[in-house]
This record gives C-alpha cells, sequence and structure tokens, in this order.
C-alpha cells in the first residue's frame, strides 16, 4: 500500500507552496505551443482555479504536473523539493492525483477492484483480497464522507459516483494535491452542489486541490485563488475573492490583433438559410439547444462565438442532418431540410466545411484528386459512359489546385502527407467550388499556418460579396469579431445575444456574454430572425 | 441410419475420443483466453502449437523424460509468446501480422529444424522421444459417461485443471485483475501507474505456455512424434472456441467440448454409408452455426447496453 506516509509531504506548512512549476514551455510536435513559459503555483490547503478557454493550454499543463507528458523546459517543485516526473508513477508517488474528464475507469469491474486497481490488497500472498479491497473503500469512503457501494460494478453507477470513485483512487493511493479536470462538466446541477461540499471538505482537511474549469459562477464559489491562462500563457495568479467577474472575462477571453482582411461594408438581402425554434437532446439526454431561431441572409458572413461547448457544434451537426432535432424547422430557401440526406442538402446548394478536416473534411489516404472530386465525381461532366472522364477531372482539379493555392507534388499526392494548412485548402476548395448558396463553415482556420488563414478568410469574403450567406462558426473570438457582419453568441445551447453589426463591439462586452454573465432582451435577440 | 449415428453417439468410446480431440483445443482455447483479457489477440496459436509439438519431441528425446519434454514444450511456448509481445510491444508490430509470422514459422520453421537437429525429413519417426502415459483406471471400464475417463492422457486431467486455474486466476487473483483491467480500458490501468506492457507480457507468456502444452499433447500423446502440420488447424478452431465462450474459462471449456465432439462425431459418421467429403465438413459447420449464434447474442445484446447505458462521461468535449 502506497499512503500518504510514503509521499514525503508535510501539510501543516500553511502559505507554503506545495507545487510549483517554473517557466514550463511545452510544444507539441505538431508546432502548437501548449504552454510558453507558464509559471503555476499552488499553496498548501487551498482550491485554486485553472482557468482558459478550451486550447489555453490548461490540460497540458496538468499533465505535465501528472508525468504525462514531458515539457521542453523548465521545473516542477512538489513541497519544495525538486522532482523530475516521467510517467503518472513518479506523480502518484509525489503525492498528487488527478480525476479526468474522461473517467479512467474499467466498467466491468467494481468500484473496490477500480479503487485498488494496482495496489492490491493479497491473501495468503497470492490471491486477490477481495474482502481487504471492499474494507479499504468503505474506510476511506467514510472517512472522506465519499458514498459509493464498493460491491457495485461501475457500469451501473451513476456519473456522479464514478467521480467519486476516482476521487477515491486518487486518496487511497495517498494523494494530498487532487487535481479535478473539469469536474462539474458531465455533472448535474445537484451533484455539482454534492461535490462542491466534498471539496470544501477536504479542503479542511488539510488537502490542496486544482479545479480546472471556464465556468465563471463555479470559479467564484469554490476557490481561493486563480491561474489565468490564456493562448498557452498565464495571465497571472489572482484571488478570486478580490477579482471581479468582468476582469477574469477580459483576461480570459481578451484577443491579440490578428491580420486585416479588406472587407467592405456587407449588404444582406433575403435569407437563405431561416432557423426556427430549434431544440435538440443529445443522446446523453441534455438538452443542448434551446429554442434557437435566426436566419442567414445572402451577402452576409453570420458569426456564432461562444466557449467551446455551449451548442455550436451540435447546432452545426443538426443544420447538416448529422442529428435530428427535438423540434424546430430549418428551411433552406423556403425548402424544409430537416430528415434530408447530405447529398440532398448538397444538391440544394448546401457547402459545409467541417471542425474535424480528417474524419469529416478529407479522406488521408486518397489523393487530392480524389478528395477534390468526392463531392461530384457522379456528375455527367466527368464521366464518360461507365468511365471517369479523366481529362475533365484533371483540369477541374488542376484549376482548383492553382486557384486555392494548394502546395502539392501532385494532384496524385496522398492528402495526410499534406500539411494542415494545405488539407485545409483541399476542403475549402471542394466546398467553396461546388457553387453553393449557403456554406456552413466550422472552425475553417484552426490550427493552419498564417497564411492558409488569410487565403481562407479572403475567399470567404470574396464569396460573401458575390451574395453568397455564409455561416462562420469559430472558436477563435478574433477571427468571428473581425470577419463576421453580424454575430450570434450561445451559451448553455441559448441565443444570448445578437450583433446587427460587429462592428463597434468590445471584447469586454463579447466575453460578458460568453461566459453567461450578460444576456440581451428578448426583443434584442429576436433581431436574429430576419423573414 | 440416424439410429446407427445415435447409437455409437451415446458410447463411452464416443465420450472417450471427444475428450481425446477436445484436450489441445481446450489448452489453446484457454491460451487464448488468457491473451485475449488482457487485449492481446493471439492469432499464432497453431504456430506455438506445432513449435512446442517438435520441442516436446526433441526435449523428451534428449532427457529421455516425458516430463520434461512437456516441460520444455511449456517453455518454448512462453519464449515465442514473448518474442511476440516484444515484436507487438517494443516494437510495434502489428499483433495480427506477429501472429501470422509465427503460424508460418510454426509450419516450415518445425520441418526445417526437424531435419538440421535429427536429420529427419517431415516426421520424428527415427527419434526416439518419449510419450506422455495415460492414466490408467480399468475399474471405470464400463460405468457409462465415467468409462470415458478409463485411459486418457495426463495431460486431458492437466487441461481440465487449467479451466479451473485460469479461472482462478482471472478472478481471485490481483494479477487476473490487472489482466482484466489492461484488456479493457488500457488507460486506466497506466493512470494508476500500472504498466499495461509488463501486464501484456505476462499474458502472452502465460498465453505461449498453454498453447504449449497443446502442442506437447499432439506429438507425445495424440500421435507418436512429431509430423509436418500435424496441428492442423486446431490452433484456429481455439481461436473460435475461445470467442464463443467469451473468454471465460467455462465458457471456453463447453465451446472447446462442442468443437471436440463435432470433429468426433464426424469421425463416428465416416463409416455410416454418408459421403465422407460431407461429413468432413460437421465440425467446420458447426463452427460457424455456433459464432453466427454467438455473433447475433453479441449485437442484441451490445444494442440493448446502448439504450439503457448512455455515459455522459464520453461525451465531453476535450479541452
Amino acid at each position: 500500500m502506497r499512503t500518504a506516509e510514503r509521499t514525503g509531504l508535510t501539510l501543516d506548512i500553511k502559505d507554503k507552496n506545495v507545487v510549483e512549476m517554473r517557466g514550463i514551455t511545452m510544444i507539441y510536435p505538431n508546432g502548437i505551443a501548449a504552454n510558453q513559459m507558464v509559471d503555476f503555483s499552488v499553496k498548501a490547503g487551498e482550491i485554486h482555479a485553472l482557468m482558459g478557454e478550451n486550447g489555453a493550454g490548461k490540460s497540458t499543463l496538468m499533465k505535465i504536473l501528472m508525468g504525462m507528458e514531458r515539457p521542453q523546459e523548465g521545473e516542477i517543485f512538489i513541497g519544495g523539493e525538486k522532482v523530475s516526473l516521467n510517467s503518472a508513477h513518479d506523480a502518484i508517488a509525489k503525492g498528487i492525483g488527478m480525476v479526468h474528464q474522461h473517467f479512467m475507469l474499467v466498467p466491468s469491474l467494481t468500484v473496490a477492484e477500480n479503487i485498488v486497481l494496482g495496489i492490491e490488497p493479497k491473501r495468503g500472498g497470492f490471491f486477490f483480497d477481495e474482502k481487504g479491497a471492499v474494507e479499504l473503500t468503505r474506510q476511506f469512503s467514510e472517512r472522506y464522507s465519499l458514498f459509493v457501494d464498493p460491491d457495485a460494478k461501475i457500469a451501473d453507477i451513476p456519473v456522479g459516483m464514478k467521480q467519486k470513485v476516482e476521487i477515491l483512487k486518487a486518496l487511497v493511493r495517498g494523494a494530498k494535491i487532487l487535481i479535478l479536470d473539469e469536474p462539474t462538466a458531465v455533472l448535474t446541477a445537484r451533484e455539482t452542489d454534492e461535490l462542491f461540499r466534498q471539496l470544501t471538505l477536504l479542503k479542511e482537511q488539510g488537502f490542496t486541490v486544482i479545479f480546472i474549469s471556464h465556468k465563471l459562477a463555479e470559479i467564484k464559489q469554490i476557490t481561493d485563488r486563480m491561474t489565468i491562462l490564456r493562448s498557452g500563457k498565464s495571465m497571472g495568479v489572482h484571488v478570486t475573492k478580490d477579482t471581479s467577474e468582468q476582469e477574469i472575462s477580459r483576461l480570459m477571453v481578451g484577443r491579440d490583433v490578428v491580420l486585416t482582411v479588406e472587407k467592405t461594408q456587407a449588404r444582406p438581402t433575403a435569407p437563405v438559410l431561416k432557423v426556427r425554434g430549434l431544440n435538440y437532446t443529445n443522446i446523453w439526454g441534455k438538452q443542448v439547444l434551446k429554442n434557437v431561431s435566426f436566419s442567414v441572409r445572402r451577402g452576409e458572413i453570420l458569426g456564432i462565438a461562444g466557449v467551446e461547448g455551449n451548442g455550436q457544434s451540435d447546432l452545426v451537426k443538426v443544420l447538416f442532418n448529422f442529428e435530428i432535432p427535438d423540434s424546430g424547422s430549418v428551411k433552406f430557401e423556403d425548402i424544409e431540410t430537416i430528415g434530408k440526406s447530405q447529398a440532398a442538402l448538397r444538391r440544394l446548394g448546401v457547402s459545409y466545411i467541417p471542425e474535424d478536416r480528417m474524419v469529416y473534411g478529407a479522406s488521408g489516404m486518397a489523393n487530392i484528386e480524389e478528395n477534390l472530386i468526392s463531392d461530384r465525381f457522379t456528375h455527367r461532366r466527368f464521366n464518360t459512359g461507365p468511365f471517369f472522364n479523366t481529362t475533365a477531372i484533371r483540369e477541374e482539379c488542376n484549376r482548383l489546385i492553382g486557384e486555392f493555392r494548394v502546395l502539392a507534388r501532385s494532384r496524385k499526392q496522398r492528402v495526410k502527407m499534406l500539411s494542415g494548412g494545405n488539407i485545409q485548402k483541399v476542403v475549402v476548395a471542394r466546398e467553396f467550388s461546388s457553387d453553393p448558396t449557403l456554406i456552413i463553415a466550422e472552425q475553417p482556420t484552426r490550427g493552419i499556418d498564417v497564411g492558409a488563414t488569410e487565403f481562407i478568410r479572403k475567399k470567404m469574403v470574396e464569396l460573401s460579396s458575390e451574395g453568397k450567406g455564409i455561416l462562420l462558426v469559430s472558436a477563435d473570438l478574433a477571427e468571428v469579431m473581425e470577419f463576421a457582419d453580424s454575430l450570434i453568441v450561445l451559451y448553455g445551447g441559448e441565443i444570448v445575444a445578437y450583433f446587427e453589426d460587429t462592428s463597434s463591439l468590445t471584447d469586454l462586452e463579447m466575453g460578458e456574454y460568453m461566459l453567461g454573465l450578460k444576456k440581451q432582451s428578448e426583443d434584442e435577440i429576436r433581431g436574429a430572425v430576419h423573414e | 441410419m440416424l439410429a446407427q449415428i445415435m447409437s455409437s453417439v451415446f458410447t463411452t468410446v464416443f465420450l472417450a475420443s471427444v475428450l481425446r480431440i477436445t484436450t489441445p483445443i481446450l489448452f489453446a482455447a484457454l491460451a487464448s483466453a488468457v491473451s485475449e483479457r488482457a487485449g492481446v489477440a493471439n492469432i499464432g496459436l497453431e504456430g506455438i502449437m506445432m513449435i512446442a509439438a517438435l520441442s516436446g519431441v526433441l526435449f523428451s528425446a534428449w532427457s529421455q523424460s516425458a516430463f520434461i519434454g512437456v516441460l520444455g514444450a511449456g517453455m518454448m511456448g512462453v519464449l515465442v509468446g514473448l518474442m511476440m509481445g516484444f515484436f507487438y510491444l517494443k516494437l510495434g508490430t502489428d499483433i495480427i501480422l506477429a501472429g501470422i509470422a509465427v503460424n508460418m514459422l510454426g509450419g516450415g520453421g518445425t520441418i526445417f529444424f526437424l531435419f538440421i537437429l535429427t536429420g529427419q525429413r517431415g516426421t520424428s519417426a527415427a527419434v526416439l522421444s518419449r510419450m506422455v502415459p495415460a492414466l490408467e483406471m480399468p475399474f471405470l471400464e464400463g460405468i457409462p459417461v465415467l468409462g470415458a475417463f478409463a485411459r486418457q492422457s495426463i495431460l486431458t486431467y492437466v487441461a481440465l485443471l487449467c479451466v479451473l486455474l485460469v479461472y482462478i486466476l482471472f478472478y481471485k487473483t490481483p494479477l487476473g485483475l490487472k489482466i482484466r483491467a489492461v484488456g479493457e480500458n488500457p488507460n486506466a490501468a497506466s493512470s494508476v501507474g500500472m504498466s499495461v506492457n509488463k501486464v501484456s507480457y505476462i499474458a502472452l507468456g502465460l498465453s505461449g505456455f498453454l498453447a504449449g502444452l497443446g502442442g506437447a499433447y499432439m506429438s507425445m500423446f495424440a500421435a507418436m512424434g512429431f509430423s509436418a502440420n500435424m496441428v492442423a488447424g486446431r490452433g484456429f478452431i481455439a481461436l473460435a472456441a475461445q470467442t464463443m465462450g467469451r473468454g471465460e474459462p467455462l465458457g471456453t471449456l463447453l465451446s472447446s467440448l462442442l468443437f471436440g465432439a463435432a470433429d468426433a462425431l464426424s469421425n463416428h459418421m465416416q463409416g455410416t454409408g454418408l459421403p465422407s467429403q460431407l461429413v468432413a465438413t460437421l465440425p467446420y459447420l458447426i463452427t460457424i452455426i455456433g459464432l453466427s449464434m454467438y455473433t447475433w447474442r453479441t449485437i442484441k445484446k451490445a444494442k440493448r447496453i446502448r439504450k439503457r447505458h448512455s455515459e455522459p462521461a464520453n461525451s465531453g468535449e476535450e479541452s
């Protein structure tokens, strides 16, 4: 048994940093700098929030602390002693335990079996002591008021209890520092309250808690101090009770200046897409879209902003018919589209740039040519009897590769061999060239280089001035604010704000809507609906 | 004619032949269960059995002890299992490819090594190897059902004992808990600081040992010595038996018996006037029917579970 005695941590020293990470820099092999010279420290016995938008580098920083990633630069001190953490095993030995957002549990094993996994009590030197495991579970469960049923199978218990099992797993291994990665994301309001009570209890018993979240209300409610990350950099440490929600939101959401693409005032005309009263409950039984109504007009780029996970991707899934909504209507040029196939949608003139370009956007194993014609190869133009008209296909592909400046050795090159930016250009070339009336662009420039980003944005502006309707869903605040003509903010699956004109918007204002601090009046929100 | 078949089926002779045919399949199926539960698909059982069959003959000839022969066969199985683990876990080979390679090695390599070491071509008839003795229990003869046990190989009892041992391993030991955890959710196992690779190695080693005993049975009891391709697909039938038994020791025993019975039945029906080719397809037909039934049930169960359990824990977005 690995217990508290062996972790080498003394808990009586209050106000001392139990965890100190200095100058952490982590660059992933794909070139994304997840952490840049981040300093992070936590005092013994506090609940410390680690805040930031999705992709800000929170999870990476914690994976480094758990020994699951190794930074290029930086030092880590636990209890004042410099450590090198090469595996979860090392971190556990130093008294650090993590409750992952995606639970690390074995469904067919019991609660007790999961809790003792790897440190099983033995009977007679060889046999697994099931009774001992149950007893140990019970003991810890009672000591920390984390009530679980030791004999129940993980597959049969509710999410709230699974989370308790995860916390117990860490405690049984002697963790004195608990990292909780967005623990409330999967909980109901009641379960969240219960979790907070338990965390407060743990804090009173001297445990240190690192609480990862981007929900302001929760942070204000439970944490003592907070560290805010933005784009991989630390925005400093703040005492929670002295920091206003507005201040937090400014620190979290503030943006850097972006490259500018020349853009004239949009002149929107008739609506091309009308979404009315859309409600959608996902397969986990959570309502993720609530009475969403808006229109996309010809000649405008309508932006959809929001912190990730507030219904944006669900909305796109419903619009492109990957999911069927509970109620509401989606009309494309007055034709109801719910229930139609993606092929039918495309024939009507809707094109779609999906968020995940390697899963929905392109086939990595197929070549550029095959990807480019994948939506149109059945067309007469590209066929001669039962055979492909290779000349027509070659001409089409060469034209698109030229026009969209895809950098490749040849049109026969496999798509997965291209850089991220060029893969996205292949997707964009196909979607923009099918003569669409409406383009749904989901994170069109995420994770691609500056040049490709600028090119794709220019194209979008060009197409909108030609009179096409564009729905731009982006987690990049700068992108939606600079390129969208009008803007919708989603929070908790609802439209909380609509801006007809984005030019006078400030980051601060946006941040407040995105984090649910403010909501427009019904009338203002209704402005998103154009007839 | 049906009466003729029926009367031959319900005899102790028939039951005894079922046990004899089942034994190597059972060893291999248990071997498959151990690796499968650890999340490693070991399709190299056929090859391991071939290699072990030859090793058993050579070791027993060298030591003039059947026990050393069987032990040598088992250890050779462990060695091949660990070698597969090395390729799969350390060098990153696809485990299926590693299995195919072992099977090919088992087919051709054994003939090669037999020739190199003994100068014999294809069979080890001239090698003075020892056989595993049968456990003679003449007093059982004449008793219905039990009579089938009167002259079985010691290894048949070992195989039956292994069913119990594998059960104890899976459900009563810490190692078994680790094996099941690694097989079901390796992330969970490594998140608590366990070495997933270590557990996989151990499972492959054990799997190799059990398959090795199956191979020893082939050359040291079922036949007098080694001959080319003597395992004849039993390693693959064992995979089917394990799948049908859902990797559970008891289930694996029952499905192995079913395959053994099918095989025995086709042997017994050779003399009934039915076309022999048709009769020979019987075991395979039963395999197909068995696997289809099993798959059908699994799909139905999965659908039901999916409906009942929706796990929000897995739906959260990546941060």
